[in-house]
């Protein structure tokens, strides 16, 4: 459904992206991981016929996003890192503007509006001004406002950003709800648990290329996968708690010390069988958490090491 | 229920004809709509002009004209120039680049609209605005006793001509807007052109008493052209080659500013 072949973007000497391949299949969501300067909001602004780029090819549905446009943007929607909803017009008067700059009539323009103020719960306040919504209907105005014209496929460049954390699982449940209905989505993270969250396929980049490509799960394996980490209530209770978590788990504690166990599991079901053994030996414990990789550790397993994902390098938006 | 796929075929309109002139409609009613709750420019394009108006007429009017009563007749043409042309520098360059930094324009660039329609809509909506504030401006410069020589034609035509050249004259920042991206510099410039532009002029007297390079400079200036056809359009004073004058310099603006706006906006990466 889109598709990028050696893409190649400079900005004087900044070179954003190097040569970046993507392949998101109809019906998909590729997330696009990497961390800022990687390049990830330069090859939206590609595929969204914003940006042209220096070299390679780009494509959403087979049509070149150069030299057939305007046939590109009938079938994409964008949904960029800032809410580009007019504070001053209210909920249903920026869908409608939206509508009718897609050539719909009036009165489809102001049912489709309704129709998407109610999926994304913003019924209540159509007739406010945005300027008085706060960030997370904001967010939500501004996904109503790219699938206005029943996109095909849908950029969304770091959508979560800004929203805390019960906000973003609503987020997400709409982006799923999204794919689920077959548009094809890309979307840019910094966050491994939210391109593990929603992507099918991710696509690791940094210095404008891809590094690591595939599904969630094989990415995963490669960087090292999910831990649990336990921390039993009496520091007594330390090595039983290891060897618990070693059998089920399979595989040796990453690292033993008084107060904590980590182990690296795959899948979920350890959690619960590690639960069960410890409630039957009656094992307080006070922590226990599942946690995935940082980036950082992504990276460094990735790149050899070479660099963190810290370094915090400006994103090149322009 | 589906959000996207229900209605797939057939729910996005068709393309239609006409479509960079609705597009610019719609977008211009956007505009108005912000001006209406934002009305910040237009009060400004309005204000500012009254101000001079109000403060020259008083200053000036007893030792340039003998009377505040008939420096009113020649100053008055000038200050709807200067309201025509101050509202067109203020509002569309800088509400341009406050959307481009807040990715409104991306949004809008990524919709298969024309390249230009956004800046045609604001331009629109300009023309509403130099309407409404051309009116004010009229309303206040009755009450103080200014009155139409000439007629209900060549009122109208001054008007018109007023808001054209502050229309030509406007795509200067249109362009300015596309290469810096920084209200704050348009405003700047906006200020800093404002002066010479509106004020070096034959706005508060006749220009043939002034030192050599003044002098030069007003000969030069469009807006000296625009506010003397103005005056002539609504006083009855000899109008010259004004007239022409004003229309060459706004074609000429037009020709120049607006292709290259229209190219650096869409171009912009």
């Amino acid at each position: 459904m889109l598709q990028t072949e050696g893409l190649v973007k400079r900005f004087g000497r900044t070179t954003a992206l190097a040569g970046l391949d993507l392949y998101a299949g109809p019906g998909s969501v590729l997330a696009v991981l990497g961390p800022n300067g990687a390049g990830k909001t330069t090859a939206i602004r590609v595929l969204a016929t914003l940006l042209r780029p220096d070299s390679g090819t780009a494509t959403v549905a087979g049509l070149d996003v150069v030299r057939q446009a305007r046939e590109v943007r009938r079938l994409i929607a964008l949904c960029g890192q800032h809410t580009t909803v007019d504070e001053e017009l209210s909920g249903i008067g920026n869908l409608v503007m939206i509508g009718r700059l897609l050539d719909m009539r009036a009165a489809d323009a102001v049912r489709r509006a309704g129709e998407l103020l109610g999926h994304f719960d913003l019924d209540g306040a159509a007739k406010r001004p945005v300027a008085t919504y706060s960030g997370g209907m904001r967010r939500r105005l501004d996904l109503a406002a790219s699938l206005v014209g029943h996109p095909r496929v849908v950029f969304l460049d770091e959508p979560s950003v800004g929203l805390d954390p019960g906000r973003r699982e609503d987020l997400w449940r709409m982006i799923r709800g999204l794919a689920a209905e077959g548009v094809t989505i890309l979307l840019s993270t910094q966050y491994l648990e939210e391109a593990d969250a929603l992507a099918d396929q991710v696509a690791v980049i940094d210095d404008g290329r891809v590094i690591a490509h595939g599904s969630p799960a094989e990415l995963k394996r490669l960087v090292g996968g999910q831990t649990i980490s336990v921390r039993p209530a009496r520091t007594d209770d330390i090595e039983t708690v290891a060897s618990i978590m070693a059998a089920v788990a399979g595989r040796r504690p990453e690292r033993v010390n008084r107060h904590e166990v980590v182990v690296p599991v795959e899948g979920d079901s350890a959690v619960i069988l590690m639960m069960q053994r410890f409630r039957v030996e009656a094992i307080p414990v006070t922590e226990f958490s599942l946690r995935l990789p940082s980036l950082d550790e992504a990276f460094r397993a990735l790149t050899g090491g070479r660099r963190g994902a810290d370094d915090n390098r400006t994103e090149v938006t322009a | 229920m589906t959000v996207v796929s229900a209605t797939v075929d057939g729910f996005m309109g068709r393309p239609r004809r006409l479509g960079l002139l609705r597009h610019s409609l719609v977008l211009a009613r956007r505009s108005l709509a912000k001006t209406s709750r934002n009305p910040g420019a237009v009060v400004n394009g309005v204000m500012t002009p009254a101000l001079f108006l109000i403060l020259f007429l008083y200053l000036f009017g007893n030792s340039v004209a003998g009377s505040t009563r008939d420096y009113l007749q020649y100053l008055f043409p000038g200050i709807l120039v200067m309201g025509a042309g101050l509202a067109g520098m203020l509002s569309t360059g800088v509400a341009i680049t406050v959307d481009m930094k807040k990715g409104v324009y991306d949004r809008f660039r990524s919709l298969p609209i024309g390249r230009a329609a956004p800046l045609l809509g604001s331009l629109l909506a300009d023309v509403v605005r130099y309407v409404i504030g051309l009116a004010i401006l009229f309303g206040i410069g009755y009450l103080f006793g200014f009155r139409v020589q000439t007629g209900l034609p060549s009122a109208l035509s001054a008007v018109a001509l007023a808001i054209a050249f502050g229309f030509c004259l406007s795509w200067s920042t249109v362009l300015l807007a596309a290469v810096v991206r920084e209200e704050s510099a348009v405003l700047a410039f906006s200020f800093i052109a404002f002066l010479p532009l509106q004020l070096g002029t034959s706005l508060a007297a006749p220009t043939d008493t002034l030192p050599g390079w003044l002098h030069a400079w007003t000969n030069v200036n469009p807006v000296t052209h625009v506010m003397d056809a103005c005056r002539a359009l609504l006083t009855g004073t000899p109008m010259g080659g004004s007239l022409a004058l004003s229309l060459t310099w706004s074609a000429i603006l037009l020709a120049v500013f607006c292709p290259l706006a229209v190219l650096t906006y869409s171009r912009r990466q």
